[in-house]
C-alpha cells in the first residue's frame, strides 16, 4: 500500500473510531473527574449494577429489542416473501413503500407513530415502542430477507413441488431452512437497531417505559458521569457482537448452501 | 402411486398431446403440438434452444399450463392439477438438489411428502441408492459430490416415488465428454428395467439417437418430425431436420414428377439427379433439395457426379474428401480408411443409391412437415 494510503486510511479510522475508543478507554478510568485519568479500575461498571433506574431501564430495552425484533422478522419475512412474487402486481411500488422507512427521518417516523397513538386512544408504553420499534425494523428484514430470497435456485422450489410438496410445504421444508441465515441475521440487526433507537422511543414511550438510550441521553444533559462511560461501552460491546453475529452466520450459511453471499 | 413390475411393461405411462399450445404474452413458445407416447417408452424431445421444447416438458410438470389444447396421462386431463398432485417427475438441469439435506434425505423428501411410513421409506431410499450406486454416499451433503454423483442422486430422487413418466430436462447436460457416454449407457439400461415412460429434452443430436426409441424434432415451437433415429436420419422430411441429425450436403434444384414414396428426379447445377421422397417434398416444378450423406457417396467410375479432390482428411476410421464440383458445390464424401485415398487435384466420380438421397422441400423452415 502507498504511504499516502496508509496515512488515509488511518486518519479515516481515527476519526470513526478515536471518540468510541476514548469513550471505552475512560469507563475503566479510576478517577471520578471524567477527563482526568487517575488509573486502572473497573469500579463504575460495579456502581452500574446498584443503580436500580439503570437497570431497570436495560431490562425495558432488553424486553422491547427481543419483542419488536421478533414482531418486525415475522412481518419482515412476510414482506420478502411477498415482493419475491414476480406476478405480483405493483410490485416496484411496494417494495419501495416497504423500503422507505429506511431513509425516513426518524423525527417523522417517531412523530407520526405518537399522532397515530395518540389518535387511536392507546396508553403510551412498553407496548407502544415495540410497534414503533418493529414498524421501522421491519424494512431492514424484509431487506436482508429478500437479497437471499433472490438468490435462491427456483428449480429448488419447483423440484420440491415436483416431488409433491403443496406451497405451504415447500415454504416450510426448502425455502425457509434457505432463507434462514437471512432471517437469523435480520433478528439480529433489528434487535440492536431497537437497543440503538433514541429519538422514536422518546416520542412513543409513556411513564414507566424509559429505554436505556433514553436514560443516558437524560443523565448526560446533567454532565457526563463515568457511569455513563461504563454502561455506553457495554451498550457497544452488545451492538458489535449483534452486527457481527449477523454477518457472521449470513456468510457461513450461505456457503454451506451454496449461495453466493 | 403405481408400482411397476420390471417384467411386465407397465399399463400407466400413456401420454398423449392434443393440439397443445403455450403462449407468453405475443410470443408462442409451443404451437399445436399434437404426439402420443406409448407407455414406456423412451421419447426423447430435440431441438435448438428456445424450440419450445423445455416449455413442452414443463407443461407436463404442470409448472406451466397450456393455453390451448389438452395433456392427457393414460386418458387423463393434467389440466388444472398442480405440479404436487402430478404422478410425473421431474430430473432438473441444474440437478436442484436441496443443499441444506443429505444424499438421504434428498431421496427420501418425495417420499416423505406422500407419508409413506419410515420403515417403507428408508427400504426404498436405499433400493433408490442402489439402484444409482450411491448406497455409500447417503449421509453426503450435495456440495460435498461431484458432478456425475449428483445426477445420479438428483435420478434417484426422481425415481423413489415410482413416477408413471419421468422428464428429464437435459440430464446429461452438465457432465463431461466420457462421463456422458457412460452414463446415456447407464440410463438407457436403467429406462428397460423399469419400463417407465421417459422423456428426455435435450439440444444434442447424438445424445438423442443414443438414448431415444423415438424423438420428436422441435423448431419453433412446432413438432416437425417424429420417429426413430433411423427415419430422421434416413428420411429427413425438411432441410433443418436433415442439418440436424449428422452431417449433409444439400444440393438445391427443381422437383420432378411424382411425389411422397416415390423416388423423384431433382434439376439441379449438377444436372438431374434422382432421390427419395419420402414425406412430400412439393409439387412438380417447386424447389427441393437434395440430402447427400458423406458416407452414402463412393467413388465410382460411373459415378453421377463429376468432381475435383480438393482435400483428404484421415478421420481414424474413415477419410472424409472435399470434392468439388464444376457447376459450385462442393461435395463430402467419406471413404474407408485404409483403401485408396484420392490425391488433391485428383478427378473423381462420385455415385449414389437414390434410395439413400433424400427429397427435401427448398426452404429455411420446415413448413407443414408432417408430424
Amino acid at each position: 500500500m502507498h504511504p499516502l494510503a496508509r496515512i488515509a486510511l488511518a486518519l479515516g479510522l481515527a476519526f470513526l473510531y478515536g471518540p468510541i475508543l476514548l469513550l471505552v478507554v475512560y469507563s475503566f478510568n479510576e478517577s471520578r473527574l471524567v477527563t482526568v485519568w487517575g488509573g486502572f479500575s473497573t469500579r463504575w461498571y460495579a456502581a452500574l449494577l446498584a443503580d436500580s433506574a439503570l437497570v431497570a431501564a436495560t431490562t425495558v430495552t432488553l424486553k422491547v429489542a427481543l419483542a419488536s425484533a421478533s414482531l418486525a422478522t415475522v412481518l419482515g419475512t412476510l414482506a420478502a416473501f411477498a415482493l419475491d412474487r414476480r406476478r405480483l402486481p405493483g410490485r416496484p411500488l411496494l417494495s419501495g413503500l416497504v423500503y422507505a422507512p429506511m431513509v425516513m427521518p426518524e423525527v417523522i417516523t417517531g412523530l407520526s407513530l405518537l399522532l397515530l397513538f395518540v389518535g387511536l386512544g392507546i396508553d403510551r408504553g412498553l407496548v407502544t415502542i415495540v410497534i414503533a420499534h418493529a414498524t421501522f425494523t421491519l424494512s431492514f428484514v424484509a431487506v436482508v430477507v429478500q437479497a437471499r430470497l433472490r438468490s435462491i435456485d427456483r428449480s429448488l422450489l419447483e423440484a420440491a413441488a415436483d416431488l409433491g410438496a403443496p406451497p405451504e410445504q415447500v415454504f416450510f421444508t426448502v425455502t425457509l431452512p434457505l432463507i434462514a441465515p437471512a432471517v437469523i441475521a435480520g433478528f439480529l440487526l433489528a434487535f440492536t437497531l431497537s437497543m440503538d433507537d433514541l429519538v422514536i422511543a422518546s416520542f412513543v414511550s409513556g411513564p414507566g417505559a424509559t429505554t436505556l438510550p433514553m436514560r443516558l441521553y437524560s443523565q448526560v444533559r446533567l454532565g457526563v458521569t463515568p457511569e455513563i462511560n461504563a454502561i455506553s461501552t457495554l451498550l457497544i460491546a452488545a451492538v458489535s457482537l449483534g452486527v457481527l453475529a449477523a454477518s457472521l452466520i449470513a456468510a457461513r450459511r450461505g456457503r454451506a448452501a451454496g449461495v453466493p453471499v | 402411486m403405481t408400482t411397476a413390475s420390471p417384467a411386465s411393461p407397465p399399463a400407466t405411462g400413456h401420454l398423449r398431446f392434443e393440439r397443445v399450445a403455450k403462449r407468453f404474452g405475443a410470443v408462442t413458445a409451443v404451437a399445436e403440438v399434437s404426439l402420443d407416447l406409448a407407455a414406456g417408452e423412451f421419447f426423447c424431445l430435440l431441438g435448438p434452444s428456445g424450440c419450445g421444447k423445455s416449455t413442452l416438458l414443463r407443461m407436463l410438470a404442470g409448472f406451466e399450463e397450456p393455453s390451448a389444447g389438452r395433456i392427457l396421462l393414460d386418458g387423463q386431463d393434467l389440466a388444472g392439477t398442480p405440479p404436487h398432485r402430478r404422478p410425473v417427475n421431474m430430473m432438473f438441469q441444474s440437478y436442484a438438489l436441496f443443499p441444506h439435506m443429505s444424499v438421504a434425505g434428498n431421496v427420501a423428501y418425495g417420499l416423505r411428502q406422500a407419508g409413506m411410513p419410515a420403515a417403507e421409506r428408508d427400504a426404498r431410499v436405499a433400493e433408490m441408492l442402489r439402484l444409482v450406486r450411491m448406497e455409500e454416499y447417503a449421509g453426503r451433503r450435495p456440495d460435498r459430490l461431484s458432478g456425475g454423483q449428483r445426477q445420479r442422486v438428483a435420478l434417484a430422487r426422481a425415481l423413489a416415488r415410482r413416477p408413471r413418466v419421468l422428464l428429464l430436462d437435459e440430464p446429461l447436460g452438465a457432465l463431461d465428454r466420457s462421463l456422458r457416454e457412460a452414463t446415456q449407457g447407464e440410463l438407457r439400461a436403467l429406462q428397460r428395467r423399469l419400463g417407465t415412460t421417459f422423456v428426455v429434452v435435450t439440444h444434442d443430436p447424438a445424445e438423442a439417437m443414443t438414448l431415444a426409441d423415438r424423438i420428436g424434432v422441435m423448431e419453433g415451437g412446432r413438432l416437425v418430425q417424429v420417429g426413430r433415429a433411423d427415419a430422421l436420419y434416413e428420411r429427413p422430411a425438411s432441410r433443418f431436420v436433415a442439418g440436424l441429425l449428422g452431417d449433409a450436403t444439400l444440393i438445391p434444384g427443381t422437383l420432378g414428377a411424382g411425389g411422397a414414396g416415390e423416388r423423384r428426379a431433382l434439376d439441379t447445377a449438377l444436372g438431374r439427379l434422382e432421390g427419395f421422397d419420402a414425406h412430400g417434398a412439393g409439387p412438380e416444378g417447386a424447389p427441393g433439395l437434395l440430402v447427400l450423406r458423406p458416407e452414402r457417396l463412393a467413388p465410382r467410375p460411373d459415378g453421377e457426379l463429376p468432381g475435383t479432390v480438393l482435400d483428404a482428411t484421415y478421420l481414424g476410421d474413415r477419410v472424409m474428401l472435399r470434392v468439388a464440383t464444376a457447376a459450385g458445390p462442393v461435395l463430402r464424401a467419406a471413404v474407408p480408411a485404409g483403401g485408396a485415398v484420392p490425391e488433391p487435384g485428383a478427378a473423381l466420380r462420385l455415385g449414389y443409391a437414390p434410395e439413400a438421397a433424400a427429397l427435401v422441400p427448398e426452404g429455411p423452415v420446415s413448413a407443414g412437415a408432417p408430424a
